[in-house]
């Protein structure tokens, strides 16, 4: 469904993607772990268009994204919770959500599925008309979250969904991620959680200094004995659970 | 006389709140100052004027064509002033806004001439008592409209779905193109909005003043300018506050310390307050 191919970006003269290649299959939930300075939010920059890739090619349903500006991204059916989860904090929780369809023709049928992600998260009803920027943080990754649902996005990328939050609010954010995996959603999750993002994954990916240096099923990797002293800390207690 | 001159204040205030407005969702969305408001409200009174000279339309349609006309030119300045400059340091744009003022202001003067155009309908405007206060119906009009335009013009940002796209594209410009939203329309939307309000102050003052020419937008300009900061630039109720609020202070000042000093007043606002609180009253972007 989605396909890099050594795509290789950056900013102004400092390259941070050295060329990486990876694919999500439709249905699949595909994570991408790292550490900090790795490249995961520049690899996603680069999928939705924020950031064009320089080389390499970015493919999304048989169609090239290279030079496609993040608006015809969008409407091509990839929708992106961004890191820090980035709501519209003046306007309201509802005005939040309506803005994740923008770009859709049936205003109708969006302003239905308004009302059903309100059903499904309660606290997007309760708060509807309160400002953004007055939820928690727990909260507002809920909201980022139904935001890019309104899109109705084939392929919904997330930006370390976990980052900031109580762990409390981290099990609810990945129960979210759990139920739309099985409701078929295709996912493409960025974490420095790893033990987190294995646990609802098929598949990850590795990435170090802009380049993918490990790949396989998430049970391969949380038996590889690297990944376990990189990012899950061999021995240590599953704190979240 | 104090409430009369309250009610003149008033209603020049709603009128530098109009421009404000233009002002402050431009700044709101672009980050700059379009020091070229008053031309655009010097165009909307011009074009107004023209066409009713004509004597063949009549004047609500010459409203909406000055209104339009303002639009318009906004919208121009944008595509060829500023939107070749985004990503330059922010100064380039803002010499490009003064040199787009100075350029209309000398277009007009060689299309126009530098003479007072009166307003060319005369209207019988009365004298009416309302609550033992006499207002003069010309001024309750302006007034009325004023308000009213401000009233639709929060009800769209506010209720509509362009409306909160252009706050968002104020608050946060990456992702709102992650929503899907083209940035540079929504631009091109607010420069058509605040246009047309700043178009519709320009008319609204060559019936008050009955005056129409080249440099008209210059002082209600700068003026408009500072009540946008006096309010807090960037927030679209600051500005209808700050307008009001100078507007009053102006007309007060001439009233009760001397006329001479009424447009030095403006002034001396927007100094005080870029000392004592640059943020504004109300502070703050994109509401």
């Amino acid at each position: 469904m989605l396909t890099l191919k050594s795509v290789q970006a950056g900013y102004g003269r400092l390259p941070v993607l050295k060329g990486i290649s990876l694919h999500v299959r439709p249905g699949e939930v595909v994570t991408l772990i790292g550490g900090n300075g790795a490249g995961k939010t520049t690899t996603l920059q680069a999928i939705c268009g924020l950031l064009p890739p320089r080389k390499g090619l970015i493919e999304f349903a048989g169609q090239e994204l290279n030079r496609l500006s993040p608006e015809r991204i969008v409407a091509l059916g990839l929708a992106l919770v961004p890191e820090g989860r980035r709501v519209f904090r003046t306007l309201s929780v509802s005005a939040n959500l309506e803005l994740g369809a923008f770009h859709r023709q049936d205003q109708k049928q969006a302003r239905r599925d308004l009302g059903e992600l309100q059903e499904r998260f309660p606290i997007l009803k309760e708060r509807s008309r309160q400002p953004a920027g007055t939820l928690s943080g727990g909260e507002q990754q809920i909201l980022a979250i139904g935001r890019a649902l309104m899109a109705r996005p084939r392929l919904l990328m997330l930006d370390e969904p976990s980052m900031g939050l109580a762990p409390r609010m981290v099990t609810q954010v990945y129960e979210i991620l759990k139920e739309l995996k099985e409701a078929g959603t295709t996912i493409l999750l960025v974490e420095q959680n790893a033990r987190a993002a294995l646990k609802v994954a098929d598949r990850g990916y590795v990435l170090e200094t802009g380049r993918i240096i490990l790949d396989g099923t998430a049970a391969e990797l949380k038996e590889d004995p690297e990944v376990q002293r990189a990012y899950l800390g061999k021995g240590y207690r599953e704190v979240w659970e | 006389m104090f409430l009369q001159q309250l009610l003149n204040g008033l209603t020049t205030g709603s009128v530098y709140a109009l421009i404000a407005l233009g002002y402050t969702m431009i700044y709101g969305i672009l980050g700059l100052i379009n020091f070229a408001q008053g031309e655009i409200y010097m165009c909307g009174a011009f074009v107004a004027v023209l066409l009713l000279a004509t004597g063949k339309v009549n004047f609500y349609l010459a409203f909406a064509a000055g209104m339009v006309a303002a639009a318009l030119l906004g919208v121009a300045l944008e595509r060829v002033a500023f939107r070749p400059l985004r990503g330059a340091h922010p100064l380039v744009p803002l010499i490009s806004a003064i040199g787009a003022s100075i350029f209309l202001q000398s277009l007009a003067l060689l299309l126009f001439g530098p003479n007072d155009r009166p307003f060319p309908i005369q209207f019988t405007f009365s004298t009416i008592t309302v609550a033992g206060l006499p207002l003069s119906t010309l001024q309750g009009a302006i007034l009325a409209a004023a308000l009213g335009l401000m009233g639709l013009l929060m009800v769209f940002v506010r209720y509509t779905r362009y409306g909160k796209a252009i706050v968002a594209c104020a608050l946060d410009r990456d992702t709102a193109r992650l929503m899907g939203i083209n940035v540079d329309r929504m631009v091109a939307l607010t420069f058509f909005i605040g246009s047309a309000l700043s178009g519709a102050a320009g008319v609204m003052m060559a019936i008050y003043y009955n005056a129409t020419y080249p440099r008209m937008g210059l002082l209600p300009g700068l003026k408009a300018f500072s009540a946008a900061i006096l309010g807090g630039v960037g927030n679209i109720p600051g500005a209808i506050l700050g307008g009001l609020l100078l507007g009053v202070a102006e007309s007060l000042g001439a009233a009760y310390v001397s006329s001479g000093y009424k447009d030095a007043i403006a002034f001396a606002i927007l100094i005080g307050v870029l000392l004592l609180r640059p943020q504004g009253i109300l502070k703050g972007r994109g509401d």
